[in-house]
């Protein structure tokens, strides 16, 4: 594992009219690392993630992945090559059953290659990803209409969406803003499953304390530029991180 | 030096002609497909008040140019009101206005209206001389439309820029959220719009139509001009809709120089398949249709 | 001073019969009743549609051919707009490729309408989508700008360079052989094509294109093209359309610039909010409905574009559900006042 790096960011920038939303940004995720990455709000961390799945274009600088350039892709190009991410703002499809959310990724050329054309029981597979993730089939969660579910079980669906494209990296954008502690907690297990199964992950958080029970790294950004980087408890003895921090989120950690 | 005029005066007519629509839908986001009705509307009141009621011309004027945006912002009032946020319905509910309008003008038999039908309807020109300018004879109508044509792009661009109301019309244009909370109605904004817009749908009535009669199905060409405009400016773009005017104004009038005029509309699918195949979102289009807040 | 108020308040209290409910997906039809109040809708529209022209005189049956025409093209644009959220205002366009195709075909190499129909429907189609392509990228209203203009556009053209025949169009087509075939045609195609997109929309294609309309961000993150399946729609839709004209060219055995008259764009649309947005069946009722009405008052001349167009608004603004979903409420529930 950690052998060479998956995911390089080299340079990246995007301004949006006078903003800098990201600046000059550099840094690498290896295989099978789980990296996270705070910053106060509107430090750019969703544009990062925009940045790299391609659904806004850099004014400079590169991503590659596996060594290969997908700066210029179309998003679904890049979700196709394994890079899914989830979505800060959900909207699941309200009107349809849990498990008929997951239909649109199973249909995807990324899983039709992977079954060899032969799609099977979309259902089915729908159903088991979702109670792997922790819906549970005995409470027919699975079957419940999506605008019924909480908002611990939309979360849950929009990684579930991710996760039924068979990604190699997912990022996750803020997926545990707005849980209770509880409903953290049932999270954090999903989520080491995931890297032991070798899944690479992009955590943006603002729950410091969960966050630093999971990842390897954290890279904190602020104005659209990296801070600092390195193992979590380095990088909060940073006196420039505390400063950005203070008053804001000081009372974590 | 023939084609540098008549291209000029071309390329200001589909300016003063898209202006108005690009008004409203920069400001509101509502795209107005009464805009050619309402022109081809202040062309036949002008020339109903001059020959049925023996107004003064210029009265005549004022006052259909007052109608058209009272009618703009009675459109926002009943009808588009109610639809804000239905991009389907607007589209819709527009587009019927307009053919209400349109195809309203050309009844027949209702109350003694006889329809305005055929080539009979022609406003008088402001004045009537031609003036040589560099070795080129031109009548006077269409030193008006240049001159005109300036006039009221430059009033635009002074009004949106430099005045409280055009500033806060323009806020709204870029983010109805903030703006909103800034206290600037988005309501209010947008029957302002709408009846300037419907306005200079009919100022450019008014100043070109002497060029030529006026006709019913002139309105859909009118209104599709503007949506080329639009499209090939980039939707929403003030700059760009100047610049996609003079693009098109000049093509059309060297390609018809060349090949004669019954290539105009063939220019016009090409310039509008070409820039939606290479910049899709308009010469001077912001990605802001293409990209939206993730 | 609390005044008595002798106005009782009532308010509207709806019950669900059920069935609807319980059949979605799972068809638990628990009694031959229950089969009988689904069925029943179904049957009637189906047998409605196949046995009117015995009650109509030879000119309301021509006109029923018309109405056929504008269902399918009301089909298209509900599908097109409601499940796809793309606006189409150039129906006329559809019905344009097709029937100039099948008439160039049938005139210039005097094949068969049994032949030519087919091919105009499908040549048409590619044409159409093709046409369109370029602005399936774009968000936002450039689909219905781009499909309001290419109709008129194709007309300045076909003028201005007088091909196809100019302004005078083609006359002299091989016709239908009797007014039977030309009834049943259509009102097959209709029923075929309304009983298709049910069952595609409720598809996994469906939910795609559903989905892609809710939200397309998360399609895209799904890793589909978005694209690709904009594509597909609106060439299902444009199948639906050039049919129409490619029948509509044998049927009178013409074809002419006024097939892209705005007719064609328009009463669909009319006919769509007036049955009722997303329920497919309701913009077949429309046209069935808002033809005769305005064959009613082809008399007046540009009346009848008046009349759909303030009957549109009226339905957008008053009424947006539209005919057919109050109707499917009124069936699947019980409603009764109740004393609050
Ligand atoms: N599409 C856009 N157009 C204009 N400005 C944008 C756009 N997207 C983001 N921005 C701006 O870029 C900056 C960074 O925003 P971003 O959403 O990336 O921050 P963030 O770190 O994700 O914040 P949060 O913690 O609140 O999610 C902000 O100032 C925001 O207003
Ligand atoms: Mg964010």
């Amino acid at each position: 594992m950690g052998e060479g790096i998956f995911l390089q960011v080299k340079g990246i920038t995007k301004s949006f009219g006078g903003v800098m939303a990201v600046k000059d940004m550099s840094f690498e995720i290896a295989r099978g690392e789980i990296l996270g990455v705070i910053g106060p709000n509107g430090s750019g961390k969703t544009t990062l993630v925009n940045l790299i799945t391609g659904f806004v274009k850099p004014d400079s600088g590169e991503v590659f992945f596996k060594h290969k350039k997908i700066t210029g892709l179309p998003p679904h190009k890049i979700a196709d090559l394994g890079v899914t991410r989830t979505f800060q703002i959900m909207r699941p499809y309200h009107s349809l059953p849990a498990f008929k959310n997951l239909i649109v990724p199973l249909n995807s050329p990324r899983i039709r290659r992977t079954r060899g054309g032969k799609l099977g029981d979309k259902d089915g597979v729908a159903i088991d990803i979702l109670e792997e993730i922790g819906f549970e089939r005995d409470a027919y969660v699975p079957y419940k209409i999506a605008s019924s579910l909480p908002l611990g079980y939309l979360k849950r669906l929009e990684l579930a969406r991710c996760l039924a494209l068979k990604p190699e990296v997912v990022i996750c954008d803020e997926i545990f803003s707005g849980l209770s502690m509880s409903e953290i907690s049932t999270m954090v297990p999903l989520i080491e499953k995931l890297q032991m199964e070798g899944m690479t992950i992009m955590m943006i958080e603002h729950r410091l304390r969960e966050l630093f029970r999971l990842v390897n790294r954290v890279m904190v950004m602020n104005f659209g530029e990296k801070l600092a980087e390195g193992v979590p408890e380095e990088v909060m003895e940073n006196k420039e991180v505390r400063e950005a921090y203070l008053g804001t989120e000081a009372a974590l950690c | 030096m023939n084609i540098l005029i008549y291209g000029t005066v071309n390329s200001i007519i589909f300016a003063l002609v898209a202006v108005g629509f690009t008004l409203v839908y920069g400001v509101s986001r509502l795209p107005n497909f009464a805009h050619g009705a309402l022109y081809v509307l202040v062309g036949f009141l002008t020339w109903s008040m001059v020959n049925d009621f023996k107004l003064f011309y210029p009265f005549a004027i004022l006052i259909s140019l007052g109608i058209s945006s009272l009618l703009g912002a009675l459109i926002y009032r009943l009808v588009l009101i109610r639809l804000r946020g239905l991009p389907t319905s607007e589209i819709i509910a527009s587009f019927a206005v307009g053919l209400i309008i349109l195809e309203g003008l050309r009844l027949q038999g209702i109350g003694g209206f006889k329809g305005f039908i055929g080539p009979f309807y022609v406003l008088p020109s402001f004045i009537d001389a031609k003036i040589k300018i560099a070795g080129v004879l031109i009548d006077a109508q269409r030193l008006i439309v240049m001159l005109g044509g300036l006039a009221v792009v430059v009033s635009i661009w002074l009004f949106t820029h430099h005045t409280k109301t055009g500033l806060s019309l323009r806020a709204i244009a870029q983010d109805e959220q903030a703006a909103m909370m800034l206290g600037i109605d988005s309501d209010r904004a947008a029957i302002i719009s709408l009846s300037i817009g419907s306005a200079l749908a009919g100022l450019a009535a008014v100043i070109i139509l002497p060029l030529g009669n006026v006709t019913a199905e002139a309105g859909y060409r009118i209104l599709i001009n503007a949506l080329a405009v639009c499209i090939i400016g980039g939707l929403g773009s003030w700059a760009g809709a100047v610049l996609a005017s003079f693009v098109l104004g000049f093509a059309m009038i060297i390609s018809t120089a060349l090949f004669g005029s019954v290539w105009e509309s063939v220019v016009l699918v090409g310039a509008i398949i070409l820039i939606l195949i290479f910049k899709p979102s308009g010469l001077l289009g912001k990605q802001k249709e293409l990209e939206e807040r993730v | 001073m609390s005044r008595e108020t002798s106005t009782i308040q009532r308010r509207k209290e709806r019950l669900d019969r059920g069935i609807k409910v319980r059949t979605e997906g799972l068809y638990a039809l628990t009694s031959w009743r229950e089969m009988f109040y689904l069925l029943v809708p179904r049957t009637l529209l189906i047998f409605g549609l196949l046995l009117s022209p015995f009650f109509l005189e030879m000119y309301w049956q021509r006109v029923l051919c018309q109405a056929g025409i504008y269902a399918l093209l009301a089909l298209g644009f509900d599908f097109l707009a409601e499940y796809v959220g793309l606006v189409c205002l150039g129906g006329a366009f559809f019905i344009g490729s097709g029937a100039y195709l099948s008439g160039l075909l049938n005139a210039k190499l005097g094949w068969a309408p049994f032949f030519t129909i087919p091919i105009a429907t499908v040549a048409g189609a590619v044409i159409s989508t093709l046409v369109l392509l370029p602005c399936l990228r774009l968000r936002g209203i450039y689909f219905a700008i781009i499909s309001f203009m290419f109709p008129l556009l194709t007309v300045y053209i076909i003028i201005a360079l007088n091909i196809f025949g100019g302004t005078e169009g083609i006359t002299a087509l091989a016709t239908f052989p009797n007014i039977w075939v030309d009834q049943y045609l259509i009102l097959g195609g209709v029923i075929i094509a309304l009983f298709a997109l049910r069952r595609l929309v409720t598809e996994d294609i469906g939910l795609i294109l559903r989905s892609i309309k809710d939200n397309d961000q998360a399609v895209k993150a799904s890793g589909i093209s978005i694209t690709s399946y904009k594509t597909k729609a609106v060439f299902i839709a444009a199948l639906l359309g050039c049919f129409g004209g490619a029948y509509l060219s044998h049927l009178y055995g013409w074809v002419g610039i006024s097939q892209f008259a705005l007719d064609y764009s328009i009463l669909p649309i009319a006919a769509t909010v007036m049955g009722g947005m997303g329920t497919l069946v309701g913009p077949v009722i429309g046209a069935f409905i808002l033809t005769p009405l305005s064959e009613a008052l082809r008399g007046f001349g540009q009346m009848r574009v008046v009349v759909y167009c303030l009957i549109l608004i009226g339905f957008i603004v008053y009424k947006p559900e539209g005919l057919m979903n109050v109707l499917q409420r009124k069936y699947h529930q019980f409603e009764h006042w109740e004393e609050v």
